[in-house]
């Protein structure tokens, strides 16, 4: 899986290392390597069986899924799957919902963590550190403890049912300032040095120094931050409850597919795969910057 | 913005007073900076939790006015045989998924940093079940380990083995339930623990192999030490996953059956918000006051042990 169609910072596309330094011995590979090569090749398949599963299942007549014995293949292909939930349920509207939510939700979280991660990485202030552990502490609050009263506050604010009230409180996110910082404590403080000596203020820096230099940062946090918000699940499902015009994508397939006695698994799969592809395309798009961005952030 | 920037002169004033100026304008500037992230925190986040306190303390249900119960929901909870169970099971989920996932997590990131063709491939197979919602690995995984129709128990029938029955045992649905799980986090671990062994200077392997130091000799002496910072991160991390875990299990076994998959977080939402809407909301928020307070102690005594290590 490479990205092809990006263009690579420098230090993304020299992050591999290089195969001819390591290899041992010449060039015949030994048992080990061999060893090495079969074990990857055994975990990758046990790791993709499922979302083959979820393909297969997908593509398969309701017969074919419940007919006994072990079928590895499906044996007739059909679109059912895909088109009937769409004639059911408002499965265009939730997708709609699901994608206006993700896309303000991580434009605001990732502006907003940029801007506070800056500050921490490259401002010096007091109560830095102290106000810094009060953030990274808030990442430990579990939606389920601050639901009761975040659901009062959206009820009073009169959003409930209204996409804000998932958007607000989803956005209010600290991982990543934390990300943002270490990405922003590596840039050299001499560099921002430069900038003000030629009359660059704290902004113009920011924005024409330091934003240029974070791709693989960004491309990280976007993916980070829509990953989360277009999978999230808890925080929707109480304020959209009994709404079904609302509904995101999660919600529908729990509350509308899954019957309590008789799960349609062609269906439930075929939204499934609506609903991952997008998260696969951007995965794929922005793979060698996350890699880079989680190493480069120094979480390790 | 007032992001005022004076211009500096051309001699340095003496250090302490040109710390101190730079300071103040330095604390006005951060606080534009950190201004929008910091509302948002305060308002949704802290003003909650502060609220969740209080709302604990109180007889509170969708209809009518909260009451002042004082301590009683926290109580209540000690007599709760449900919530004890979901307590319960939220360790044993944590300490099946927990160890597991970050040794699998840390062999396959070896494995993967070792000269091999098409790592990079290997690398994001491993980190894809993680962009897929938990909801979808939740189905997935009921769907697999179907009792009757499922792909495990009629590959356990090809053999002639009759597959357990994976819905109705208790034992088996959290069996289930942990498996899936390993499925998303091992990634995630994985991804840590590579992008620590990638900061490890190979001139130290080097050194060692000249000493004569084993693979396995190695490992102890020099990888696994200089992992300790991945290693703490994962578990700080894991543990607040495990003890959060939510869409999966609603989604794959609604805690059940009976109870035996049900997380304390599960319980949670069951007793707030159930499928009939808003419930018992005080009762709901002391549950959760509860989950945060466990949480905090967890993290508070990693943190200090990771610090005395430190040291």
């Amino acid at each position: 899986m490479t990205a092809s169609s990006v263009s690579l910072p420098a230090a993304a596309a020299a992050a591999p290392v290089p195969e001819a330094t390591h290899r041992p011995r010449g060039s015949t590979h030994g048992t080990f390597w061999w060893i090495r090569l079969v074990l990857a090749v055994v975990i990758s398949a046990v790791m993709l069986f499922p979302f083959y599963w979820m393909l297969q299942t997908a593509f398969s007549t309701r017969d074919a899924l419940y007919a006994p014995g072990l079928h590895l293949f499906p044996t007739e292909l059909t679109l059912e799957n895909f088109s009937e939930p769409f004639r059911r349920y408002p499965v265009g509207t939730w997708f709609r919902n699901s994608l206006m939510i993700a896309v303000v939700t991580t434009a605001i979280t990732v502006v907003v963590n940029l801007l506070a991660g800056f500050a921490f990485a490259k401002l010096r202030f007091r109560g830095r550190s102290a106000l810094f552990l009060v953030l990274l502490s808030t990442m430990m609050i579990p939606v389920q403890a601050i639901m009761v009263p975040q659901f009062r506050l959206i009820a009073q604010a009169g959003l409930y049912g209204n996409v804000w009230a998932v958007i607000l409180p989803t956005a209010a996110a600290a991982f990543g300032i934390f990300l943002a910082r270490q990405f922003f404590l590596a840039i050299p403080d001499e560099l921002l040095e430069a900038a003000r000596v030629d009359g660059a203020g704290r902004w113009r820096t920011f924005v024409s120094i330091v934003l240029p230099l974070s791709k693989p940062l960004i491309a990280t946090l976007i993916l980070l931050s829509f990953m989360n918000v277009w999978n999230d699940f808890a925080w929707p499902l109480i304020v959209f409850f009994g709404n079904e015009q609302s509904f995101t994508l999660p919600i529908g397939l729990v509350t509308d597919f899954r019957g309590q006695y008789s799960a349609n698994y062609g269906a439930i799969m075929a939204l499934s795969l609506v609903m991952v592809a997008p998260m696969v395309i951007l995965f794929v798009l922005f793979q060698r910057y996350f890699v880079q961005g989680l190493a480069r952030t120094g979480i390790r | 913005m007032t992001l005022i920037d004076r211009p500096t002169s051309a001699v340095p004033p003496p250090a302490p007073a040109r710390q101190n100026r730079r300071s103040g304008e330095q604390g006005r500037a951060a606080a534009w900076f950190m201004a929008p992230n910091l509302l948002l925190i305060v308002v949704f986040l802290l003003v909650p939790l502060g609220l969740a306190f209080w709302i604990a303390t109180q007889r509170y249900e969708s209809l009518g006015d909260p009451v002042n119960i004082g301590m009683s929901n926290f109580v209540g909870l000690t007599t709760d045989p449900v919530f004890w169970e979901s307590l319960r099971n939220t360790v044993v989920f944590t300490v099946a998924t927990v160890p597991t996932g970050m040794a699998l997590g840390l062999g396959i990131a070896i494995l993967l940093n070792s000269v091999m063709p098409a790592r990079a491939f290997f690398r994001s197979v491993i980190f894809l079940p993680l962009v897929i919602s938990g909801v979808s690995v939740g189905m997935l995984g009921a769907w697999i380990f179907d009792q009757y129709d499922g792909f495990v128990n009629n590959v356990l029938a090809a053999f002639g083995v009759s597959g357990p029955s994976w819905q109705s045992n208790p034992g088996w649905a959290m069996t289930a339930v942990v498996l899936v799980t390993l499925w998303i986090r091992v990634g995630f671990d994985m991804i840590i623990y590579l992008a620590g062994l990638q900061a490890i200077d190979p001139q130290l392997y080097e050194a060692a192999q000249l000493d004569g130091a084993g693979a396995w000799k190695r490992f102890t002496a020099i990888t696994w030490p200089m992992l300790r910072s991945s290693t703490f991160f994962l578990v700080v991390m894991n543990l607040i996953y495990s003890f959060q875990v939510f869409d999966t299990v609603f989604a794959m076994t609604s805690g059940g059956p009976n109870n035996a998959t049900t997380m304390i977080v599960t319980y949670a939402y069951k007793v707030g918000f159930d499928e009939h809407g808003p419930g018992q909301l005080g009762y709901a928020a002391a549950v959760g006051v509860v989950i945060f307070a466990i949480t905090m102690v967890f993290t508070l005594v990693l943190w200090r042990r990771n610090s005395a290590a430190e040291d």
